[in-house]
Formats: C-alpha cells, structure tokens, sequence
C-alpha cells in the first residue's frame, strides 16, 4: 500500500536499527508522547531489538487514558438519559467509569452510538430534533479541529439540539509538566507525528531550549519510529537540544492553519486534570462563552459530578514514564482488558493494552 | 447492487406485499407463503412431501452436525447477503470436520412488514448457495414476530453431513512440526459489513468472502486424509482460531510477518479505522492445519481451487510458548497475536 509499505520495509528498517546500534555509546531515555507510537513500538517489537543501553518510556499521548474518571461519570449520566442520543468514537464506549461503561448504559436502554467523526453527530442530530445529541468530544490536537468543526457548523445552521463534552488537552504543557517533575527521567522526546501535523512545531522550540531535551517530530510506522529514535539518540550523544522534524512528508513549521483558526474560534485554552497525572495549568481546551449553548456540561449539569481514582490503578506513573506497565502488581492479575482497573488497559493505544496484547508472557 | 436473478426470477405475486403475522399462523397464508415463496426455490424430493419432518437414508459411519443463527445487519451486503451467509455458514462448519455436507434444515424469524420482495430477494440467495455447495434443505420452519420483536428477518440453519472414516480432524491435533496453511486473504466479510453498516465508502467496494468451502475441502482431502486440524475463522478472526488450536493442543504456534494475505482495499479501511485484519471475521476462508510433509502438495491442491487460489503457508506450529500464538515481526522480534475481548473498537485517532 502506497505511503505505508515503503514505511514497513524491513531491510532498510534493520539499515536504521544498525545505526542505531553504531551511535549508542552510554544510557539513554527517550519518551514517545503518542500512544500510536507506543503501539508501534510494542507491535512491531523494536524496543526488543533496540541496544540495551535505550530504555523507551511510554508518554500520556493517548486520548482515552488521560481523560479524567469524572468526565466519563458524566457522559455516563448523559448518555443515561431518555432524551439523549449519546455519541462518541467506539474506544471511549468501554473505558471503565466509576460503576460502570457506556457499552452498560447502552444494554440498559440508554441510546449510545459509535461515530467515525463529529460530524456524523450533527448528521443524527438534524434527523432527530425531539432528541439532545451529545459528542463527547476527546482527545489532543489532532481531533479538536474535527470537532470545534462540528460546534461551528452546528451553531451556523442553528441546530439547538446538538451539543459537546468536551475534554480536550494539549501535548507540550504535558511535556513541561514531565520535564519539571523532580522525578523526570526523560532525557528527549519524540513529538507526536499528527499532534504537529495540526499545531505545526513552534511551540517545541522553548521546551527543547528550556530544559535541554531533543525533541525529533516522529511518524508512527516502524521505520519512522526508529528514525526518530535515531535522530534523538544523534542529538543526545552530541550533546545537542533541537527540534528537527523527522515527519516532513506531513508536518509543516506551521502546521495547518485554517484548522488552527477553527480551534481558536470555538474553543479557549483551560486547566484540565489528566487522568492519574491531576490537574496540569493551561493544558486543555474548552468551549468559549459565545457558543456556550453547545457545552454539554451546561446543557446537563453534571459539572459537580467529581471522582477519584481507583488506589490499585498506577496509570498515573506509567503515563509519566515512571514505570512500565509490569511493574504494576494489579498489570495481568486485577487488571486485564476483560476488567481493566484504568484506562490504559482499556484503550487500543494505551501502554497497558499495549504490553497486555503483545508482550504479556514474552516478557513473564 | 445487481441482481440479475431477481429479472429472471420475479417476486410471485401474493395476496400482500409485505409479511403479515398471518403469514406465521399455519393457516392460508402460510401455506401461501410457503408454495410461492419458499417451495419453488428449495424442492426436492424430501421437501416436497412436505411432512413435519425429513426422513433421510443413513448411510452408516459417523455424522457432523452443526448449527448456526444468523442475524447479520444490513442484510444486504456488498458481495453476498444473510440468506447466502445461513447457507455456506453452516456447510463450511459441517465441512470442517472433513464432512461432504448433505442436508440442512432452514429455520426463519420474520419480523412483520418485511416485504416479499425482500424475502424473496434472499431466498433466492439461499437457493443459488446451496446448488453451489450441492446441499439439499430438506425441511423448514417459518416464525413471524410482531414489528421490532426483531430486526428483518433472522436465519437458522442446521444440517448434517457425513465423515469419511479415515478423516480426524481435531482442534487438539496439532503437532509441532506441523504446517499452516490459509486458503486466501482475511478480513473481507467483517470489513464489508463493517463499512457498509457505517456508510463508509472507499475508492473500491470491500466485497464480503461469502462462499463454501467443501469442495475446496474435498480437493484437500484427495491429497491426503491426515489434516490435523481446520477451522473457519468467522467471528474473532484468524487469530481467534489459531488461538483455539493452541489452547486445545496445548503447543505453540508461530506466524511469519507478512505471510497472510490481505486485499489492498481492505487493508486501507481496516488502516483508516485501527482495526487489526487478523480480529475481522471470514465468510469463505479456512486454516487448516497438516503435517510438514504433505503442505507443500497441499498448497498446491488449493491454489487450483478456486476458493484457495490465493493460499499460503503463514506459519508452523512449536513446542515453545505453549498455548500462545506468536508473530515474528520483520524486525526479527516476536509479539504475542492475543485472542480479543470484545468487539474491535475504531480508535479517535
């Protein structure tokens, strides 16, 4: 397949991994941000062949396990309701809230369907207007301007009926929050491919100056993995702190800007609480007040809906990369995908899935 | 979608156009619907008594009996649909015992108002299925359920067929050594389905596999009887039956990275939408599994069918990592190929 295959290729990914080999002379940690890496990674086995002195930690760039405990207690009160049709792309639908999923609010009579984007909402929204249509809006950069795009059409064509809940956040106040823990151990990142496609790499500049860290923009596929692995350990050995963007057949400096401006216009920078990381300034998103009609929070009131984290549940560290997923006493035992005790069981790009689907006994 | 039969083959003309609970209640209507739609399509000479039940010759030796209810949705697809889904659902379980399938029982749930012309469309469908596969259906059942109660119509079929007496096929057969062998390209039934429930269109139609298999099992067979082991990897994929297979023999089994064969459409919707091909359901393929010395002969065999043409060895079963079906990446790292826990989920991104 065009564009992927050539990304595949084994012989020139061993070239790659050979020279990976050749420039390591001493310990290295490299984060990848983007749990599309992380399933990469783990899938295609490269941190199995990668030198022993490389030691990958999985960063908190998958959408479904950082959205907060209490965000999906509240799409689970909405989508509980007879008035509404609860929509949402299909990985959220079986991550764990504090009872229950939305797969169980949907055997019990709520109205819960799968989307492949935003705009299929305001599709069923038009055709049921004795009906609340709610998208539960999640996810980083990459999706916010599908769905900022959805709130813009919704408010254009004057549908009432149609509203988000919201939880949006931002990669690099993540990586700053990482890179200023006292417990960092995270030496360079490799930036999210599709994060950068949207917001472009200006912001990345600072961080990288800042606190000293490589920052390679990084593909998903196997070669554009170990490329960006390269490209960090290049800068490490040398000593060296620059963003280079290693995705060019996709990012520009700039990213994509009539996406960025959709974003601005419907949605203004907010705090928002990480799941199992707490709350980090300045990373997220929210609805602005001019299309508050839209913000399903208001609409249901289900603001005041606060959780906690289940204690067994160390998805908070593993996303901070302080711990690999087996060193959890609850990983393969309380928690397993048919039970997960958070979400990076649940979701496909989580770290505990990931290791649970591909490296369960290899590693035992 | 064309439907050339429908042109040749028109919707009798009943005294209503859609099914009506009446239609379920023995009286006149049923026998109605029954001598226009269902009899011209599936007589035979056992069918034709119309009795409660078929009486058939037994021929002795030992019988595979199989079951399956079919409730697919839509029930037109691109490539098939659930009437010829029911019929070579259940030849190919029969066939993977190493059975000629003979005679199968067809059971419908109707649901009231489906129109004639749909169930006729179908039972058309059914018909065509089961001359391929060369079954007889030799006896029936008819339900209509009050609006909602269910969704169109629902399918069960059953049947039976007859096992050669030197053929053992058995999920706990394998042995390390052993070869295995798939008969063409995965995931074509569930993706089409997939993409046709969601309205998804790409620039060529995802085409379900529907199709049986026992012919192609019988070629296999003429190479040779010792098959240790076959599936139809239907729902849960290829990776749910090899699983199965290393449970039930307790070995290990280990695939080669690129070795399993995927149509390029369906590799793109299944890239688009995160779903792993080796997880989506078949219609028309089986894994077989056969000693080292005879796969190569057996590959053969299937290639020429034409239900195999696209056959390949993707993998041998090990007497490491018991129980657990590994992948030897490109990269020359091994990953487990886990079984799934539930639905495959399109990811946000």
């Amino acid at each position: 397949m065009k564009y992927l295959d050539e990304f595949r290729d084994p012989v020139i990914a061993k070239k790659i991994l050979d020279e990976i080999h050749a420039v390591t002379t001493q310990p290295w940690v490299i984060m990848e941000i983007c749990g599309g890496q992380t399933h990469s990674i783990i899938r295609n086995g490269i941190d199995q062949v990668l030198p022993k002195e490389i030691e990958l930690v999985h960063g908190p760039g998958c959408p479904v396990c950082v959205t907060p405990l209490e965000i999906i207690d509240r799409a689970i009160e909405i989508a509980g309701r007879p008035d509404v049709i609860f929509t949402s792309f299909g990985d959220m639908l079986r991550v764990p809230g504090s009872h229950k999923d939305l797969f169980m609010v949907r055997s019990e009579g709520g109205d819960v369907r799968t989307v492949f984007s935003p705009l299929e909402s305001l599709k069923i929204a038009r055709e049921n207007p004795d009906k609340e249509v709610v998208f539960f809006a999640v996810g980083f950069e990459t999706t916010a301007p599908g769905n900022a795009m959805a709130v813009a059409q919704a408010a254009k064509e004057g549908l009432t009926n149609f509203s988000e809940l919201v939880s949006h956040v931002l990669v690099p106040p993540a990586m700053e929050a990482l890179l200023s823990s006292p417990l960092n151990r995270v030496q360079g990142y490799l930036a999210a491919g599709h994060v950068c496609t949207v917001m472009g790499w200006d912001e990345y500049d600072p961080i990288a100056k800042k606190y000293k860290v490589p920052i390679v923009i990084t593909g998903f596929e196997p070669m554009d993995v170990l490329d960006g692995i390269l490209h960090t350990v290049k800068q490490l050995e040398a000593g060296t702190h620059i963003v280079e963007n290693r995705y060019a057949r996709i990012v520009e400096q700039g990213g994509n800007q009539p996406a960025q401006a959709l974003i601005k216009d419907v949605y203004e920078i907010a705090n928002r609480k990480w799941r199992g990381i707490g709350e980090i300034p300045v990373s997220g998103f929210k609805i602005r007040s001019k299309y508050a009609a839209f913000d399903a929070e208001l609409k249901f009131s289900v603001g005041d809906i606060q959780t906690e984290e289940p204690e067994a549940c160390i998805s908070g560290v593993i996303l901070q990369g302080l711990n690999k997923p087996h060193d959890c006493p609850a990983f393969g035992k309380e928690c397993t995908p048919q039970n997960p005790l958070g979400a990076t069981m649940v979701s496909s790009e989580g770290a505990c899935a990931a290791y649970y689907k591909y490296q369960r006994i290899m590693n035992d | 979608m064309d439907f050339p039969e429908s042109l040749s083959c028109p919707v009798p003309i009943l005294s209503h156009d859609t099914v009506q609970l009446a239609h379920g209640a023995g009286g006149k209507l049923s026998n109605e619907m029954i001598d226009k739609i269902f009899l011209p399509r599936f007589m035979n000479s056992t069918l034709e008594k119309m009795e409660d039940q078929a009486v058939l010759n037994n021929p002795g030796g030992r019988i595979a009996f199989s079951t399956d209810t079919f409730v697919v949705d839509p029930i037109f697809f691109p490539g098939g649909d659930i009437g010829d889904l029911a019929i070579n659902g259940t030849v190919n379980d029969i066939a993977m015992s190493g059975a000629e399938p003979k005679y199968l029982s067809v059971g419908f749930i109707l649901e009231e108002g489906l129109p004639f012309e749909t169930l006729h469309r179908i039972v058309l469908s059914m018909e065509k299925a089961a001359k391929i596969a060369g079954v007889q259906i030799v006896t029936g059942d008819t339900k209509v359920v009050n609006r909602g109660s269910c969704d169109k119509l629902f399918i069960n079929t059953s049947g039976f067929g007859f096992v050669p007496d030197e053929v053992n096929i058995s999920a706990s057969r394998l042995r390390p050594g052993d070869k295995i062998i798939l008969s063409g390209t995965v995931a074509d039934h569930g993706m089409a389905v997939m993409t046709t429930r969601e309205g998804l269109s790409f620039q060529s139609t995802v085409e379900s596999d529907t199709a049986a298999l026992n012919h192609l099992v019988r070629d296999m067979l003429a190479v040779s009887t010792n098959i240790h082991a076959m599936r139809d990897p239907t729902r849960g994929g290829l990776a749910t039956s090899l699983n199965e297979f290393a449970m039930s023999s307790n070995v290990g089994i280990q695939l080669i990275d690129g070795t399993v064969p995927v149509h390029e459409n369906v590799r793109g919707a299944c890239e688009i939408l995160g779903i792993d091909p080796l997880y989506v359901a078949n219609e028309g393929k089986l894994v077989a599994i056969v000693p080292a010395e005879i796969a190569d002969d057996m590959l053969t065999a299937m290639k020429q069918n034409p239900e195999g043409k696209e056959a390949a060895i993707i993998g041998e079963v090990t007497d490491t990592h018991p129980g657990i079906v590994a992948l030897r990446t490109g990269l020359g790292a091994n990953r487990i190929v886990d079984m799934p826990v539930g639905e495959q989920l399109p990811r946000i991104c």
